[in-house]
C-alpha cells in the first residue's frame, strides 16, 4: 500500500562536495530509473531514484540543496526514515551500443542501468558532466564495470570542457549509437534530444511531486502525462511532444518556472 | 436504447461522469487527458485569490479502504489558472470552475473570472476539511453561505453549484439556504475529515496532521448526504465519494444525485474508469430495463 514504512538507514556514505548515498534494507524488486517518495518525519517527503540495486539492500544519492535533503544528509547510520514505492516505469533496456549522459546528481541514478548493461556486456560509454572536477562521484563504480567513462567539466578543471551534451554530440558524429539514455539539466537533456536526431532516446525527468500515485496532477507534463505514473522516463518521440519539456517546470503551486 | 445523458438545471452532459475538484486538473493539459478518458464535465481544481502552494509533504496516503489527503488547497491563483481554462474553451465538455474564499467579496470576484475565462459553471468550495479559514468555516455557517451564494448569483449568469461537507451537523439548514439563495445545484460530498498515525515514528503521517478521507471507505457516507439533501431541497444534486463502479453511481442516482463525480477512482482503476463506469451504468441499465437515468434519479427516495 502507498503509505511510508519506517525503516533505519544501513549507511551513509560521502560521495562528493555535498552528495551522499544512503541505503536501507529494501527486499522488494525494483527497476534501474524508479524512485522513492522519502519522508523524513517532521520535515518533508521527497522523490528520490534509486541508485543502487541489490538483492536486499537499496540506495539513493543526493546533494544537499534544500531543507530535506539538508536533513536527509545529516541522519546516520540507524536513524529512521520513510520509504514508499518503488514509483515509476524505469529504463527499457533496448540496443547493442549504448551511450549515456549524466549531468550533475542526475548521475546517480544512471549508475543502476549502466551495470544492467553491463551484466549484459553491452558496449556502452558514459559522460558525466558536472560543474568542475570536486562534484565528480561514481566514476570508479562505472569504470569497475568496464564501460568507458568520459568527464566533462563546465570549467575545465577535469576532462572535456563544456557540456556533457556538447560531448555527445561529438560522439553521435563518430560513432553508431542504438540508444541515448539521459538524466540531468532538463536544457542539457532538451539539447541533447536534438542532436539524436533519429536515434532512440530516454530521458527521466524531474516534476514537482505531492501525491506520487498519478492522482493529484502535480507533476504533469504535456497532455497529461504524469512523471510519477507515466515517466519518470520518457522517449524521444513523446518528449518532442512535451511542449513543455526543456522549457518551463511547474512549482508548489502550479506557477510555470522556466529552466 | 439506453441513454445516460443527464441534465444539472441548463448544463447538458453527454454522460453523468464528471472528475472531481483537485484530481489531475493542474493545467490544461491534464484536463484535456480527462476529457479524451471519458469524464462528461470537468471540475477544476479549487482556485483562489492568490497563488498557494499547499501544505509540505506528506500530502496523500493509502489506507487500507481509501485516501487520506491534506493537499491544503495547493494553486497558482485565478489570474495564472485563467490561463489554463482558456485553453479548453472551444472544447465540447462542459468545464466547472471550483473557487474558495473566506468571504462574499472575494468569492464574487473569483466568480467573475472564471466566467470571463470560460467556465460553463461554478462550483463553490465550501468543505474543505483542512484549509484553515476557507473551506469548512464557511461551510457550516448558514447565514454567511446564504449571503455568498446571494452575491455570486447577483454577479454572473453561469450556474452556481455548492459543494458541501459531510463533516457538519447543519447539512439540511444549509443546504435548504443554499437553495433559497438561488443556487443551481448542490454537490455532495466533499473528504471526511480523518486521521492516519504512524505506529513507530508515534505521529501524524499527513504534515497537517488532519485530512480528508477519500474513496471506498466514504461511499456510505455520501449517499447517506445525498438521500437527506433531496428530502430537503428541490434543486438537482451531483454525488461524489468513492464511486469506483457503475453500480456505485446508480446507488447515488437512487439516492437523488442527476450526475456524479469521481475522483479517488481515477487512482484505483487509472484514468480510463470514465470509459469503464459510463459501460457499466449502460450496462446495468440494459438488464433492468432502463432507458434514461431520469428513471433512476431519486428512485430510493419515493
Ligand atoms: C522522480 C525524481 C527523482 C529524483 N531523484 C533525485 C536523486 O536521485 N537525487 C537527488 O539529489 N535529487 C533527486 N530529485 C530531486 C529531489 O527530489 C529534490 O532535490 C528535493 O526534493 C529537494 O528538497 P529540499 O527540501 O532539500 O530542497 P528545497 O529547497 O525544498 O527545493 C529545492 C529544489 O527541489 C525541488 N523539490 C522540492 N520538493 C520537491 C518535491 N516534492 N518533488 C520534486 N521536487 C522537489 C524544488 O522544486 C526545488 O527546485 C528527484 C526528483 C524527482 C522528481
Ligand atoms: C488529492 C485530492 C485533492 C482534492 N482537492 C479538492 C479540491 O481542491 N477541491 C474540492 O472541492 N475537493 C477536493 N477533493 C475532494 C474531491 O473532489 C471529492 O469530493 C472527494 O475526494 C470524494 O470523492 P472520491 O471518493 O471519488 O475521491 C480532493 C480529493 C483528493 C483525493
Ligand atoms: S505527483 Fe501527484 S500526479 Fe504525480
Amino acid at each position: 500500500m502507498n503509505h511510508p514504512i519506517i525503516i533505519p538507514i544501513l549507511t551513509s556514505t560521502i560521495e562528493a562536495t555535498d552528495i551522499k548515498t544512503i541505503t536501507f534494507h529494501y527486499p522488494g524488486d525494483v527497476l534501474p530509473g524508479q524512485f522513492f517518495m522519502v519522508w523524513i518525519p517532521g520535515v518533508d517527503e521527497i522523490p528520490m531514484s534509486v541508485s543502487q540495486i541489490t538483492k536486499r539492500v537499496k540506495g539513493i544519492t543526493f546533494r544537499n540543496i534544500g531543507d530535506a535533503t539538508r536533513a536527509l544528509y545529516q541522519l546516520k547510520k540507524g536513524d529512521h526514515i520513510g520509504i514508499r514505492g518503488p514509483y515509476g516505469n524505469g529504463f527499457t533496456l533496448i540496443g547493442k551500443r549504448l551511450l549515456f549522459v549524466g549531468g550533475g546528481t542526475g548521475i546517480a541514478m544512471l549508475v543502476p542501468v549502466v551495470e544492467q548493461a553491463r551484466k549484459k556486456k553491452l558496449p556502452s560509454t558514459v559522460i558525466l558532466g558536472v560543474k568542475t572536477k570536486n562534484q565528480l562521484f561514481f566514476e570508479d563504480r562505472l569504470r569497475r564495470t568496464g564501460t568507458t567513462v568520459l568527464v566533462s567539466t563546465d570549467d575545465g578543471s577535469l576532462g572535456y570542457k563544456g557540456f556533457a551534451s556538447d560531448l555527445a554530440k561529438e560522439i553521435l558524429q563518430k560513432e553508431k549509437i542504438d540508444m541515448v539514455y539521459t538524466c540531468g539539466p532538463e536544457r542539457m537533456m532538451s539539447s541533447l534530444l536534438s542532436y539524436c536526431k533519429s536515434i532512440p532516446f530516454q530521458a527521466s525527468l524531474e516534476r514537482y511531486m505531492k501525491c506520487a500515485i498519478g492522482i493529484c496532477g502535480q507533476c504533469c507534463v504535456g497532455k497529461g502525462l504524469r512523471v510519477c505514473l507515466d515517466g519518470p522516463i520518457f522517449d524521444g518521440a513523446t518528449l518532442k511532444k512535451v511542449e513543455d519539456f526543456g522549457i518551463y517546470r511547474r512549482d508548489a503551486a502550479g506557477r510555470k518556472i522556466l529552466f | 436504447m439506453v441513454d445516460i445523458s443527464t441534465t444539472i438545471g441548463p448544463l447538458r452532459l453527454k454522460n453523468p461522469t464528471m472528475l472531481a475538484s483537485g484530481i489531475m486538473d493542474e493545467d490544461a493539459g491534464s484536463m484535456q487527458r480527462m476529457m479524451d478518458c471519458g469524464a462528461g464535465a470537468i471540475v477544476t481544481k479549487s482556485i483562489g485569490m492568490q497563488p498557494r502552494e499547499g501544505y509540505a509533504n506528506p500530502t496523500v496516503v493509502e489506507l487500507e479502504y481509501g485516501l487520506l489527503n491534506a493537499m491544503g488547497l495547493p494553486n497558482p491563483g485565478i489570474e495564472l489558472y485563467g490561463e489554463e481554462v482558456k485553453k479548453l474553451r472551444t472544447s465540447n465538455v462542459p468545464i466547472i470552475g471550483s473557487i474558495y474564499a473566506a468571504d462574499a467579496d472575494e468569492f464574487v470576484s473569483l466568480a467573475e473570472k472564471m466566467q470571463r475565462f470560460g467556465a460553463n459553471a461554478l462550483e463553490l468550495n465550501v468543505s474543505c476539511p483542512h484549509a484553515k479559514q476557507y473551506g469548512l468555516e464557511v461551510g457550516c455557517d448558514p447565514v454567511l453561505l446564504q449571503e455568498i451564494v446571494t452575491s455570486v448569483k447577483q454577479n454572473v449568469s453561469i450556474p452556481v453549484f455548492i459543494k458541501v461537507s459531510p463533516n457538519i451537523m447543519n447539512l439540511v439548514q444549509i443546504v435548504q439556504g443554499a437553495e433559497k439563495a438561488s443556487a443551481d445545484a448542490i454537490v455532495a460530498i466533499n473528504t471526511v475529515k480523518a486521521m492516519k498515525i504512524d505506529l513507530e515514528t508515534r505521529c501524524p503521517v499527513l504534515a497537517n496532521k488532519t485530512g480528508g478521507y477519500s474513496g471506498k471507505a466514504i461511499k456510505p457516507i455520501g449517499v447517506r448526504c445525498v438521500y437527506d439533501i433531496a428530502q430537503a431541497v428541490d434543486i438537482p444534486i451531483i454525488g461524489v465519494g468513492g464511486i469506483t463502479t457503475g453500480e456505485d453511481a446508480i446507488e447515488y442516482f437512487m439516492a437523488g444525485a442527476s450526475a456524479v463525480q469521481i475522483g479517488s477512482a481515477v487512482y484505483y482503476r487509472g484514468p480510463d474508469v470514465f470509459k469503464s463506469v459510463c459501460e457499466e451504468i449502460k450496462t446495468w441499465m440494459k438488464n433492468h430495463g432502463t432507458t434514461t437515468i431520469k428513471e433512476l434519479i431519486g428512485a430510493a427516495c419515493r
